[in-house]
């Protein structure tokens, strides 16, 4: 259910979702009638088709800069709602009438397509690979072959904390594990909620199981689980992850009502800028969102951010990141005219222009060698932030796509349903991994 | 005058049916190509634990939604029945969620129920600031009680003229007898809006079947919290749309119309509809 909703400062990354759902639910009957603006174009030798989500406004300019140069070879952008447009894209594949380019999460529902044989590989020396930060290439690699460049800003998960209710309850933000339970006693006291958890969406919960089992057991443990080992799941680490969850959620951490918040409304977000919970675990593309639901907060400097904390005797290295590494561009293997969008990938996608619009925008896009650029931000609070973005990516050892992208899609709603029940410690911290194990095999 | 009916319902009802159960009976991620399953999706979905759950949430809704819904429908429409200005007034207000979308309503009552910025934090209401849709034990009465907000308007409007079609005749001569309003409403008003209530009734049930929307929204898509709120519908759509299992959505799908079909014959047979006579018999 989850995109990388990059959209800037002045976008609204999160808080789309209801005029999806609407149309969700009509998915379901008009199965029929999705995707039949994509043949006409597929098939014609001039021209191609490129499906992406609305509030890639920054990705439409790299469109029509591309359509400038290239009049007789335009490439027609549709722009679609998110939970609408997974749908759509896999019906209109399905069906083989899907467009020339697609935007997706890379990771285990790209590997759905390819292995589909629905992709095309794209050499290095054709996409200039070597621009792009590393270790988000991996999630649009597979078997050693490059399926996809990388189109937006980069959004590992941060840590972000509200500066003054730390300092009103005398706390520090928290570097270990042991300064985050110390923290929550203390936050508690003073009649905050500790850390703001959106549980009602289920996938912010899968952040804190993502990072406490990177940090416990290494970033091998989930490498091994998405590459098809279903065993992996059993790894003593997998539920000791799962056991540090729920001591948080047992010492208050979240406090009473994160089951009730859902992060599409924008109520999470709030309840760290109103003050009203200290911490809160998220995406970059939360920077954004206070940016524009908060612009004093941002501008007083209360908003501070650091890397997850460290667990003791973890295996995990300190400095790895989990998130979302970027969103990618794909080549539809059908396409008939590959040269054209080979064209496209290699001089419009995240070409300078592109950074320029995507650093304006509060957001880190995955391209080495940005320091220059970075120096030279206006805003001391966004050069702040952006520096720090790039470095917690370009420090970090690994890169860990977020579990329900990184899985095949048939895995993503077990893994979500059983984050959920174990957060609500309707299961026990070891029944996580036997049933996750059971779901993969 | 029944061919163009009966094409219709060929095209739209049974085409559509065979399909669904034909892939019930597939292996299909909706990209790949179709591979034949056997029973492998049924005995799945029927030896999965998840299923009657889900099955099991779909009638808790179902009965206690009719239990709910009846008496407040009935009472609203009674209400409503006799003409005045105010009353019209107050249909209107009633009316008022009829005109709304699920979506709608069910992104409004989220944010209403928020425990941190919605009715909760009025001064005063601070006892409603609970986890009523996080809760794993609330959230299903919850979500109930949203739906009776959709719904409640329609089935009042159905009772309301149910009322309209009694002839006053009957009040006038039971008054004369000496009858009260509570006798009145008794052994004249319900008796008379027998075959309103059968209507209503099967209507809710029926309906309560498709009840999908709503709770997805409410619940952010995942029959949340945990598995609380995941009634069949709900189910199906996970599995077909965000899991890509066609082959065991379809299964789901087919046990709903199976479940559907029983519900419905039930219904007419208890109330005896398809006996149905004429309101006016024994006048």
């Amino acid at each position: 259910m989850r995109g990388i909703p990059i959209s800037g400062i002045l976008g609204t990354p999160r808080i789309r979702g209801a005029v999806a759902i609407a149309v969700t639910a009509s998915a379901a009957l008009g199965l029929a009638a999705c995707g039949t603006s994509g043949p006409s174009t597929t098939s014609s030798a001039k021209g191609l088709t490129m499906w992406a989500l609305n509030d890639q406004t920054i990705l439409k300019e790299s469109v029509d800069a591309y359509n400038n140069d290239h009049p007789d070879e335009k490439i027609t952008l549709r722009l679609f709602a998110n939970d609408d447009y997974k749908q759509k894209l896999r019906v209109a594949f399905g069906a083989n009438q899907a467009p020339d380019i697609f935007f997706s999460w890379g990771g285990g529902a790209l590997n759905d397509y390819v292995k589909a044989g629905k992709v095309d590989t794209l050499r290095a020396s054709d996409v200039k690979a070597d621009r792009f930060t590393p270790s988000v290439m991996q999630s649009a690699t597979f078997d050693g072959k490059v399926y996809g460049v990388p189109a937006n800003g980069l959004a590992p998960v941060v840590l972000y904390y509200n500066k003054k209710v730390l300092a009103d309850a005398g706390v520090e933000p928290p570097k270990t594990y042991a300064d985050l339970l110390a923290a929550v006693k203390k936050l508690k006291a003073k009649d905050v909620v500790p850390m703001s958890l959106a549980a009602n969406s289920k996938w912010p919960t899968l952040m804190y199981l993502e990072y406490l089992l990177d940090r416990q057991g290494g970033s091998d443990v989930f490498t091994k689980i998405a590459s098809g080992d279903a065993s992996a799941w059993k790894d003593p680490s997998v539920t000791q992850a799962n056991q540090y969850l729920q001591d948080l959620s047992k010492a208050g951490a979240f406090g009473d009502n994160a089951s009730s918040v859902s992060y599409d409304q924008g109520a999470s977000t709030a309840l760290l800028y109103t003050g009203k919970a200290a911490m809160e675990v998220m995406g970059t593309w939360e920077y954004a969102n206070i940016a524009k639901a908060a612009p004093d907060f941002l501008a007083k400097g209360d908003l501070g951010y650091t890397a997850f904390p460290t667990l003791p005797g973890g295996a995990g290295k300190a400095d790895s990141i989990v998130g979302n590494p970027s969103n990618f561009l794909s080549l539809n293997s059908a396409t008939k005219n590959k040269s054209a969008a080979l064209t496209y990938f290699n001089d419009y996608v995240l070409n300078d222009s592109q950074v320029d619009a995507y650093l304006a925008a509060g957001s880190v896009p995955p391209v080495n060698g940005l320091e220059s650029k970075l120096a030279t931000v206006k805003s001391s609070s966004d050069k702040a932030w952006l520096t720090f973005v790039y470095g917690l990516v370009q420090n970090a050892p690994s890169f860990q796509l977020s579990w329900d992208q990184a899985l095949p899609s048939d895995q993503a709603d077990p893994l979500l349903t059983n984050t959920d029940k174990s957060f609500l410690r309707q299961i026990p911290p070891a029944e996580f991994g036997t049933n996750m194990s059971k779901a993969t095999s | 005058m029944a061919a163009p009916a009966l094409l219709l319902f060929g095209l739209f009802g049974l085409v559509p049916l065979v399909g669904v159960v034909a892939l019930s009976l597939a292996r299909w991620d909706g990209l790949g190509s179709v591979g034949w399953a056997g029973v492998a999706n049924w005995s799945a979905v029927l030896t999965d634990g998840a299923t009657w759950q889900a099955l099991w949430l779909t009638v808790k809704v179902m009965v206690i939604s009719w239990l709910v819904q009846t008496p407040v429908a009935l009472a609203l429409g009674h209400f409503q029945a006799p003409r005045g200005r105010l009353r019209a007034l107050f249909a209107v207000l009633f009316f008022l969620p009829l005109l709304l979308s699920a979506v709608a309503i069910g992104l409004t009552w989220q944010a209403l129920l928020d425990p941190s910025f919605g009715i909760g934090a009025t001064p005063g209401l601070h006892w409603l600031a609970k986890p009523l849709l996080g809760s794993p034990d609330l959230a299903l009465y919850t979500v109930i009680f949203v739906i009776a907000w959709q719904f409640v308007p329609f089935h009042a409007l159905l009772y309301q003229a149910g009322i309209r079609q009694i002839p006053t005749v009957l009040y006038e001569a039971a008054a004369l007898d000496g009858a009260g309003p509570a006798t009145r409403f008794r052994r004249i008003t319900l008796p008379q809006l027998k075959y309103t209530m059968v209507t209503s009734s099967t209507l809710m049930l029926v309906g309560s079947l498709t009840y999908f929307d709503l709770i997805f929204v409410l619940s952010g898509g995942t029959g949340g919290p945990g598995t609380a709120t995941r009634v069949l519908p709900l189910s199906m759509y996970i599995t077909g749309f965000q899991a890509h299992d066609m082959g065991r959505a379809s299964a789901v799908a087919a046990l709903l119309v199976v479940f559907g079909l029983g519900l419905s014959l039930l219904t007419t047979r208890l109330s005896g509809f398809t006996r149905m006579d004429s309101q006016q018999e024994g006048m």
